[in-house]
């Protein structure tokens, strides 16, 4: 029991960031709102960014940039750079997708003047 | 339906969760992503490219390629938001254009778009959900404009050594028009940035990142290896490495600021390009 | 970084994601979701990632509320959900 719980103690964050990726993934199922369900998808997104960095994180390790007092010699030093590079234009992409997803929920608003999935869906079976 | 989904929810993180002992401890030194190629960036970095921040001289460097498609996505993006809401727009929508006479403040409305002088003391066109601004708001809005843009240039030139780079400065960049259009109004931002030259200015970028490395062929490099510069600007290998680097974050900075005022001005105006927010 | 704090981040980003996601007014939801992207931001910091903090600041917190408000603006605040 007390090895579970320091495993628990050790581990915590992943436990966090998979309820974060789980919130995410409940709201794009489940709300039927489209712009929920964006928010959802945000929310997903930032999770695994969130996932990605966590695991370049180093225990005392500084910025990514390189301090003159140190040097490169350990590079224990510094935190890792690569996963960071990767999320930093994920984030990016993200805001752009995040625009075309609201240029088509403009569009389906203004052809059937709703945003909810489940009005839609009635709409187009009434036709 | 809900409770279907809060059930599968809960099963994939609890699988999730059963994966979380495989992975390294928060924190730890010598876990596995710490040991592959990391630090041959960070002990290479200073050497071969000049730059003290590893995350440009691994963007923009070592994973040139990467960000070279990731800035072509950020600028097909803007270009299919353009032809969602505006390319692609149904006809025959009656739209009604508002004039209003300041001296009397009688609001004209009309269905074709007439042009008036851009400094017409008579006549101004508003929005239709236009209403008497705060000038408090909007003068200091205005204000803040030049000091946002100079820290972004700040933030795509000192890229190389401190946090920054053309994804944020460009960014930046972008937020500084929106304050424009925010506090003024949309037209405002269209006569100093106009949907085409917007448009062009991010295919430009793109045009910057991919030319930058094809020109690296002529010199007789690798497609964006800089270093092939070196005899071209007369300087050694790592700096022209580290001036490679400079030109790509601009062409970055170019397509992000161009692509992020396009998609604002089309999704607050409903494809129009007329009324803003 | 002081382990307290991050627990206290932690459940506040998990906070503003519930949130978020349950408010029943949509321009509510995404001043929320602005909060939570900063949020985000600060647990960045927290890691050393800079330059991930700085962009989810200028993007996740920035532009995209605005471009969230800006589509509520454009579509309906209303939600069944």
């Amino acid at each position: 029991m007390h090895e579970l719980f320091a495993e628990f103690g050790n581990k915590f964050h992943y436990y966090a960031y998979f309820a974060i990726m789980m919130i995410g993934l409940y709201a794009m199922i489940a709300k039927t709102n489209l712009l929920k369900k964006c928010i959802g998808l945000g929310i997903f997104q930032t999770a695994i960014m969130l996932f990605y960095v966590s695991i370049g994180a180093k225990e005392g390790a500084g910025i990514p940039i390189i301090d003159p007092a140190l040097g490169t010699a350990d590079p224990a030093a510094y935190a890792n750079p690569l996963p960071q590079v990767l999320m930093l234009t994920a984030i990016v992409v993200s805001v752009a997708t995040l625009g075309v997803a609201l240029a088509l929920i403009q569009n389906i608003h203004r052809d059937h003047g709703t945003i909810e999935e489940d009005e839609i869906l009635q709409r187009l079976r009434g036709k | 339906m809900k409770r279907l989904a809060l059930f599968a929810v809960i099963l994939a993180g609890v699988l999730f969760a059963a994966t979380a002992s495989e992975f390294p401890r928060l924190g730890a030194v010598d876990s596995a992503p710490s040991r592959h190629v990391s630090p041959a960036y960070i002990q290479g970095s200073q050497p071969q490219t000049h730059t003290p921040n590893f995350v440009t001289s691994v963007l923009a460097d070592y994973r040139g390629f990467d960000t070279m498609f990731e800035t072509t996505v950020v600028f097909l993006a803007g270009m299919s938001c353009f032809f969602i809401l505006r390319a692609l727009r149904r006809r025959g929508v009656t739209e009604v254009y508002y004039y209003r006479h300041k001296p009397t403040g009688v609001v004209l409305a009309m269905l074709t778009p007439r042009r008036i002088p851009p400094r017409s003391s008579c006549f101004e066109r508003i929005d239709a959900d236009w209403m008497p601004q705060d000038m408090v708001v909007e003068t200091m809005c205005l204000f803040m404009v030049p000091f946002i843009q100079v820290f972004a240039l700040y933030v795509i030139a000192h890229g190389h050594y401190s946090p920054g780079g053309g994804f944020q400065g460009g960014v930046l960049l972008a937020a500084s028009f929106i304050l424009v259009g925010l506090s003024r109004d949309l037209r405002t931002v269209e006569s100093l940035l106009t949907e085409k030259t917007a448009i062009l200015a991010a295919a430009a970028g793109v045009c910057i990142y991919a030319g930058t490395g094809l020109l690296a062929l002529c010199f007789g490099g690798n497609f964006l290896d800089y270093g092939a510069y070196a005899s071209f600007f007369g300087a050694a290998v790592p700096a022209a490495r580290s001036m490679g680097i400079l030109i790509v974050e601009i062409g970055v900075a170019l397509t992000v600021m161009a692509t992020l005022v396009t998609i604002y001005k089309l999704v607050s105006s409903r494809g129009t390009v007329e009324e803003g927010l | 970084m002081i382990l307290e704090i991050k627990i206290a981040m932690l459940v506040l980003v998990i906070v503003c994601a519930v949130a978020s996601i349950t408010i029943k007014d949509l321009l509510g939801a995404a001043v929320v979701f602005g909060t939570y992207s900063f949020m985000m931001c600060l647990l960045w910091v927290s890691m050393a990632a800079v330059d991930v903090a700085f962009t989810e600041a200028t993007i996740g917190a920035g532009i995209s509320t605005v471009l969230m408000i800006a589509a509520v603006f454009r579509t309906t605040r209303r939600t069944k959900d």
